[in-house]
């Protein structure tokens, strides 16, 4: 109690070293526009690459990018998030704001990959899907759902870069892999800052504490076991030299893909259900719950006298299946 | 720590009042006329939000229903403090609820036919799905698995619990990898989506059953209208995307009222069962026959015990995390509860 005391106190807005001031910088360094996204770390990281367009079903979302890639000789699908890095492009990406048929293009391309036997490399960097109406009625809630689902069984070693923003359920429906790897000021978290800042404080300006509260930095996530690996970034971050960044987010995608390839197929999906399977800390308490249903009057003088079992055998109980509160 | 009174606890599913005004009619309802409705308003058909418990009572064969893993304790892994802090939320939680987190499930029967639930409690911290949530729609998923047969989750939930950060995130892809298991093994799946089921919750399990199935004017969403106006300053209409309208969309297959609902999943299941129980031991090895009609009717004619009685009084599978946990139960949030002796 004393602890989080004080680590409130600390986590106080506006005082230049603090842990929140700290967040708060990485959270905009991660949203830099001048960040390198898909395609421009690709220009660097790729001997060829050839985009394909649409999902099929409705149209093509330029908020995300897919494709064939051959990177360092081995030939790789590639999905990934595009932000624009001007307005103007940020007006043709939709801010980097995907619609299902982003969602729906990548799962094309993914089957494809197994089908034809390459691994699969993602590029994470959004805020969240496209929360609007379009994106509603058109199933943005089934695209992420299956998507999710066709990763946790994709016959097919999948690598997962976060380069920017790891934003809620919008990006997880492309971070599903063998291993993820993050930038060292990209961000995951279950909601944007802001979100949770209006949810849970009803008000946006406390974002920079709820960044501190969630633990939303790449360093973080490493300890809680959520990214595998933080690939360091050149000089000031990655906009100020993307051609090193990209360099080094291919040196390290490689160094895994070395090992993810040599996995049997049966190995590699039972491990990543694995890996998923086990996220979550919870314990297993001793009694069961309090019971919250109307008490009878036996079971009031229970609690009374909480050793003695004898009490509501003589006067019968109301509640039934749970045991009582002196049993075990 | 609280001290117990030997009161009448509060519960927050229906208010110590008698009374409860309907939202879609203004009457004013019995509890006890309420609680025998279903939850249901007689004059305007509104469904009230019930607990996970009341839900499953519904659902299910009377005593058939054999709760599993109610003592798994969520863990305040991040020491997460908004407002309040997430233990003292836990608690609070806990106490008025009687739940440990926000779901329920167990093995039992609908009308004779041994299935697997896991139904969320919207009262238990809006029934957003924390570490423990994910954990019992999995297992849920897993007994269906293991014992061949079929799932059912009824979701009530505002999405991901963001206190528990990207662990939360992370329930998505657990029980959806679960989830594709359960189809690949062909058992059937039916997701109940109750008023509300949205975020997290709906981009997940909720949206894939083999049958989605809506109660009447349920809010179904994934993004809420606080972020929808807060990220791109777009106002959505009052009552958007209601059960009618994911109907409409194509992503609901029935709007079903809840006096109606165990029948309707009774008669679901008796298309979907036999052809589940017809499938060898080995079920996602064998490859689609086209003469399923057949397998299905021989299944009928031959099989009728054999993928039945597995249900109710199976071994239970709550025994692996007891022992190791026993002494590690973080203090703060399990020690509610009078002392005794």
């Amino acid at each position: 109690m004393v602890d989080r005391l004080l680590g409130r106190m600390h986590t106080e807005p506006n005082q230049p070293e603090s842990p929140t001031a700290v967040a708060w910088a990485h959270v905009q360094q991660a949203r830099n526009l001048k960040r390198p996204h898909t395609l421009e770390l690709l220009k660097v990281m790729a001997d060829e690459f050839v985009e394909l367009h649409g999902d099929r079903l409705f149209g093509d979302d330029s908020a995300i990018v897919a494709g064939l890639a051959k990177i360092s000789g081995r030939r790789i699908a590639i999905v990934g998030f595009q932000k624009g890095q001007d307005t103007e492009e940020n007006i043709r990406r939709n801010f980097g704001l995907p619609h299902p048929e982003g969602y729906r293009k990548a799962m094309r391309i993914m089957e494809m990959a197994e089908r034809f036997g390459m691994p699969v490399l993602t590029f994470v960097d959004v805020q969240g899907a496209f929360p609007g109406a379009a994106a509603e009625e058109r199933g943005i809630a089934e695209a992420i759902a299956s998507s999710v689902g066709l990763m946790t069984r994709l016959r097919t070693p999948i690598v997962v870069v976060i380069t920017g923003e790891g934003g809620s359920g919008g990006a997880l429906a492309l971070a599903v892999g063998d291993c993820v790897l993050a930038l060292e000021n990209s961000i995951y978290s279950v909601i944007s800052p802001e979100g949770c800042a209006t949810i849970l404080w009803r008000s946006a300006e406390q974002s920079q504490q709820a960044a501190v509260a969630m633990k939303v930095t790449a360093a973080e996530q490493r300890e809680l076991g959520i990214v595998d690996e933080v690939i360091p970034e050149p000089g000031g971050g990655a906009h100020t030299d993307p051609a090193e960044t990209a360099r080094r987010i291919r040196d390290a995608v490689n160094a895994r893909l070395e090992v993810l390839t040599k996995m049997s197929m049966d190995e590699l999906l039972e491990a990543r259900f694995k890996r998923y399977r086990s996220y979550g800390p919870y314990t297993v308490a001793e009694k069961a719950a309090p019971p919250a249903e109307r008490q009878g009057l036996a079971d009031r003088l229970r609690g009374f006298f909480p050793g003695r079992s004898s009490v509501p055998q003589l006067l019968g109980s109301r509640r039934n299946g749970q045991p009582g509160r002196g049993e075990e | 720590m609280p001290v117990r009174l030997p009161f009448r606890p509060r519960r927050d599913a229906y208010p110590p009042d008698l009374w409860k005004k309907c939202p879609g009619c203004a009457e004013m309802l019995f509890n006890k006329q309420l609680d025998k409705s279903l939850g249901v308003c007689p004059h305007c058909g509104h469904h009230f939000r019930i607990s996970a418990k009341t839900r499953i009572e519904q659902l299910m064969d009377p005593g058939s229903f054999v709760e599993r893993d109610a003592d798994l304790q969520p863990v305040d892994a991040l020491g997460f403090v908004d407002s309040k802090p997430y233990a003292d939320r836990l608690v609070a939680a806990q106490l008025s609820t009687g739940l440990r987190d926000a779901a329920v499930w167990g093995l039992g029967e609908i009308e004779g036919r041994p299935v697997s639930i896991c139904a969320m409690d919207f009262w238990f911290m809006g029934g957003s799905m924390g570490s423990v949530v994910g954990e019992k729609v999995a297992r849920a998923g897993e007994a269906a698995l293991e014992n061949r047969i079929p799932l059912i989750i009824v979701s009530a939930s505002g999405g991901a619990r963001m206190q528990e950060g990207t662990y939360s995130l992370m329930q998505l892809v657990k029980t959806m990898s679960v989830v594709e298991r359960v189809k690949a093994a062909r058992i059937p799946y039916i997701s109940i989506l109750s008023d509300p089921t949205t975020g997290g919750t709906f981009a997940s399990f909720a949206a894939v059953g083999d049958v989605n199935i809506a109660e009447p004017n349920a809010l179904i969403r994934f993004a809420g209208d606080r972020v929808s106006s807060g990220t791109i300053g777009e106002e959505l209409p009052a009552g958007y995307a209601r059960a009618e309208f994911w109907v409409s969309h194509g992503f609901v297959d029935r709007i079903v009222p809840r006096a109606k609902l165990r029948e309707e999943v009774s008669t679901l299941l008796s298309f979907l069962v036999s052809q589940a129980a017809a499938a060898p031991e080995s079920g996602p090895q064998t490859g689609f026959s086209p003469r399923s009609f057949f397998s299905a009717l021989t299944g009928a004619l031959t099989g009728e015990g054999s993928g039945s009685v597995t249900g109710a009084a199976g071994p239970s599978t709550d025994g692996n995390g007891t022992g190791e946990a026993r002494g590690e139960a973080p203090g703060s949030a399990t020690r509610g509860e009078a002392p005794r002796g």
